[in-house]
């Protein structure tokens, strides 16, 4: 999706602000979004495409103020709401208490929650499936171009380099799960992953480019078509 | 808006959070115990030093560094390094031609387990929006002024491959050893955001 979350080239953000002593964490909610998120990875709920994408469908507004794991906030509570595990009128009422101070929260409605997960219901984590093999369409040296899709869903195409052409410079030949159905449910198409170089010129034009400079990005096999030679 | 609601929103967040986390346990989908322990984890175990413990070795072990610029994850684990949102690593060199640097445009993935967890700036709107477009300007702000015949590598990282930066080896370190080495390799020099490396107390 054309969403504020693909950033690249985009103007008016400002010099980057540097902190030299931040801690690990800089807020305790953080550290805890961070790490049960970091945990509930491992338990079959969510693949990390989904996860990635639930971010993505933030407001634009509140992806911009919310901050880093704020949006890791969202998409835990939407994801575990969509699965059945937790609500969002949960989570209101019993933020309403714990602001309140109350001691006694309001008992919980066990019947219908969909936890534990059944073994059949639980996905797999993780983007490189080692015990797959892939058959690479192109090769080092060719010249591709980026396909000119701006798919609603989630996508691992960055906006800036749609219709651009570069070169392949690496072919990461494993089998790569395609994020951009893997998100949906919609299969995991393994590929491989290309590592393309792209000239500054190519991607910002030659008045605005700087020199000598190349940005080198990974594109599923699905993201790329090859160039007509002539 | 009054004085005493001067962070209403980082208030509203904390709130939550503990909400959620009070909930998640009394489901039983986790423990807070085992969310201390990921927590301790990133605070105590992962940070740059892993890093800099790798790129000191291959600056020391001429067989290491060619296994860890073939193949970055295998080289880790020999050192016992690896986990989370890391499958596969490539550590790309800089040489007095070329400099690389790190980026993602789309989130902000970084290699965990070798780094710990990147910093603010990393994540920023500003460092993801400018750093693919106008790399030498970045880098300048940041203090590594590149002219203009070295050749800017960014690596836009939006793929589940991880990037990794082995700065050169200053000269005159040939008698300091591994330890000390890794002393000299900050997380920037790891992300491309730091050239030079500086020899603390000594003649550069």
């Amino acid at each position: 999706m054309n969403g504020i979350h693909d950033m690249g080239g985009l103007h008016g953000f400002g010099p980057v602000a540097v902190d030299p002593d931040e801690p690990v964490f800089t807020s305790r909610w953080g550290s805890r979004i961070f790490c049960m998120t970091q945990v509930i990875d491992s338990l079959g709920i969510w693949n990390l495409d989904e996860h990635r994408h639930e971010i993505e469908l933030m407001a634009p507004e509140d992806y911009i103020s919310h901050t880093y794991y704020g949006r890791w906030m969202f998409a835990m509570e939407r994801i575990l709401e969509r699965r059945n595990i937790l609500n969002r009128e949960e989570v209101d009422r019993r933020t309403e208490e714990i602001a309140a101070d109350r001691r006694k929260f309001t008992p919980l409605q066990p019947a219908g929650r969909n936890w534990p997960l059944a073994e059949g219901d639980k996905v797999p984590w993780g983007a490189w499936r080692k015990n797959e093999v892939v058959e690479p369409e192109f090769s080092e040296g060719q010249w591709v171009r980026v396909r000119n899709i701006h798919p609603p869903g989630h996508t691992r195409v960055t906006n800036y380099t749609r219709g651009k052409a570069g070169e392949v410079f690496r072919v990461n030949d494993q089998a790569w799960v395609f994020p951009d159905t893997r998100a949906h449910y919609r299969g995991e198409n393994l590929q491989a992953v290309y590592t393309v170089r792209f000239d500054a010129q190519t991607l910002w034009g030659e008045e605005y480019a700087e020199p000598n400079s190349y940005v080198y990005i990974d594109l599923s096999e699905n993201h790329l078509e090859l160039m007509q030679e002539d | 808006m009054g004085h005493n609601h001067a962070h209403p929103k980082k208030a509203w967040q904390a709130i939550r959070t503990e909400a959620i986390e009070s909930l998640l346990n009394e489901i039983n989908v986790l423990s807070s115990d085992d969310v201390d322990q990921v927590v301790r984890h990133y605070e105590e175990n992962v940070g740059p030093r892993t890093g800099a413990s790798v790129i000191a070795r291959a600056w020391v072990d001429p067989g290491f560094k060619k296994r860890l610029l073939a193949d970055g994850l295998a080289a880790c684990e020999e050192l016992g390094i690896g986990g989370p949102e890391t499958e596969l690593l490539h550590v790309v060199e800089n040489t007095p031609a070329v400099h690389n640097v790190v980026v993602c445009t789309l989130c902000s993935c970084y290699p965990w387990p070798i780094l710990g967890l990147p910093p603010a700036w990393y994540k920023s709107s500003a460092y993801r929006s400018r750093l693919v477009r106008e790399p030498r300007k970045v880098l300048s702000e940041l203090g590594v002024v590149l002219a203009d015949e070295i050749e800017v590598r960014v690596w836009d990282s939006v793929s589940e491959i991880r990037y990794l930066v082995m700065p050169e080896r200053p000269d005159n370190t040939e008698h300091l050893s591994e330890s000390e080495l890794i002393d000299l390799i900050s997380r920037d020099h790891m992300i491309g955001v730091a050239r030079t490396i500086e020899l603390n107390g000594q003649e550069n």
